[in-house]
């Protein structure tokens, strides 16, 4: 049992999960290892009742109103469920979630239109965290004594775009290079490789209408990786994942060569380490096989 | 040439950005990684809109650029005048498809966001199986990727049933009440080649 006056989430309201569409359908082993880890450090995540999908990249590229109000109803939902905090896996969500409440915030007349169109008051105080927010907060304070299984492996942590930009709203970790992730992966026993694509595009929502674009894009992320020899390539993105994962055919045809590195979640990793089962963190989803465990 | 300040007024009012604070060092289109894809990149883009020619407000809306951008925020990160062009890129996205402007060899990254958002539409999550059906409909791309589905659904990264919303009704009602929503105008808004 957690005594409730130094836990770090003792005697706080609900804390809630959004895990969005992906971590629902091709992300499930994201969604398994983050509730798996959360579990092992006996954080109690709530699922937001009833959420829908904030609108990704095709809502805010079609219709601003629709993309607003998508991820709106979703915010306005945790908030009449009791929560002050939501715990975001999807960095696409995670970033959207945080951008539709900052417009809103800075815009009164706009919050109103929102609000009359979701049909639920909104105010617009939610503490919206990303995986290693979640991960700093609630695992790191005893993640170093709890590794007893350390993940010691070489790997390069790719944050992507959508975690730490825009910087002047989500206010995160360094834009050119970033260093959360790489600092949570040390604790768990690992070597973090200093690399050059930490936060370059993987071609994000192009994986079915340009694959093209994702195999170069993706492609010269994972050459660097695997050229600074890393073991495996560490992500916090559902999307980052699956174009470095699921696209791998299609990149060694573009890179003409055969890497095989894996492309882990960090929930995945940290899992290892604090000793949970490779099939506890949905090991074997991956498309590239991973012999960690 | 024809100089006529009302539609880059409105991109101005709208998204609250003025292009004239642009001085043109190209960081942007150093930085993107799709410019080598686009006819415009987006340095360009930038000093087009700064002559106010509507002629080439008009070429913009047609262009492949704008929906190749994939909003990875890289150039406003790097822009010394913190010039937020994605945002700009959404504004000229939603002009060209209400004004029925959007350029045919956009026409298979269009098809895959209408897609998205039918699904969304009617089951309030997205459905894989049901985004890439429509976009194959859409597209007749019937044969893409044939291979991966099996291998996704052989790994538990399929699931055949669809999760839906409780309140359907809610999630119609977002769609209907924002204006100007493409998806309610028929899907015909590729311009004529």
């Amino acid at each position: 049992m957690q005594d409730t006056q130094n836990s770090p989430f003792g005697g706080k309201g609900v804390i809630g999960f959004y895990p969005g569409c992906s971590l629902k359908g091709s992300s499930s082993d994201y969604s398994e290892s983050v509730l798996a880890v959360a579990k092992a450090f006996d954080l109690e995540l709530t699922e937001i009742t009833d959420w829908n999908c904030c609108g990704a990249t095709a809502a805010h590229n079609m219709n601003k109103e629709l993309a607003l109000s998508l991820s709106a109803r979703i915010l306005a939902l945790a908030e009449k469920q009791g929560m002050e905090e939501v715990v975001v896996p999807c960095a696409a969500c995670y970033n959207r979630l945080t951008v539709v409440q900052h417009e809103l915030n800075k815009d009164a007349e706009l919050k109103q239109r929102v609000v009359d169109i979701i049909e639920m008051p909104m105010s617009g105080n939610l503490q919206i965290l990303n995986v290693m927010q979640m991960i700093d907060k609630y695992v790191a304070p005893r993640l170093e004594e709890k590794a007893i299984t350390p993940f010691a492996h070489k790997v390069a942590c790719y944050y992507g775009c959508l975690l730490v930009r825009p910087h002047d709203i989500l206010k995160f970790d360094r834009l050119e290079d970033p260093q959360s992730m790489d600092i949570l992966m040390k604790k768990s026993g690992a070597q973090p490789l200093d690399w050059a694509f930490k936060t370059e595009c993987c071609g994000a929502g192009f994986s079915v209408s340009r694959t093209d674009v994702v195999a170069k894009l993706s492609g010269n992320i994972v050459k660097d990786a695997a050229d600074r020899g890393a073991e495996a390539i560490i992500v916090a993105c559902p999307m980052c994942q699956s174009n470095l994962d699921m696209r791998r055919p299609q990149i060694n045809e573009y890179l003409r060569e055969n890497i095989n590195i894996p492309v882990l979640y960090i929930t995945q990793a940290i899992g290892l380490a604090v000793g949970l089962s490779a099939k506890e963190v949905g090991l074997k989803k991956l498309f590239v096989p991973a012999q960690f465990a | 040439m024809r100089i006529d300040q009302n539609s880059i007024q409105e991109l101005q009012q709208n998204t609250g950005i003025n292009v004239n604070r642009c001085y043109q060092c190209g960081k942007c289109t150093a930085g993107c990684l799709l410019a080598d894809e686009m006819d415009y990149p987006p340095s360009l883009l930038m000093h087009m809109l700064q002559t106010k020619d509507e002629e080439l407000m008009q070429t913009l809306l047609h262009s492949k650029t704008i929906w190749l951008c994939v909003s990875c925020q890289n150039c406003v990160t790097r822009c010394p005048m913190s010039i937020d062009i994605p945002q700009i890129m959404d504004y000229l996205r939603e002009k060209s498809a209400e004004e029925h402007k959007i350029n045919p060899k956009s026409r298979d990254i269009v098809a895959f966001h209408r897609a998205f958002l039918d699904s969304i539409k009617y089951t309030g999550r997205l459905y894989e199986i049901g985004l890439v059906a429509g976009y194959k409909a859409r597209t007749f791309h019937l044969t893409q990727d044939v291979m991966l589905a099996p291998k996704m659904y052989s790994h538990g990264k399929l699931p055949l049933v669809p999760e839906m919303v409780k309140d359907k009704k809610g999630i119609k009602d977002i769609f209907r009440k924002t204006k100007n929503n493409p998806l309610n105008s028929p899907q015909e808004d590729l311009q004529q080649p």
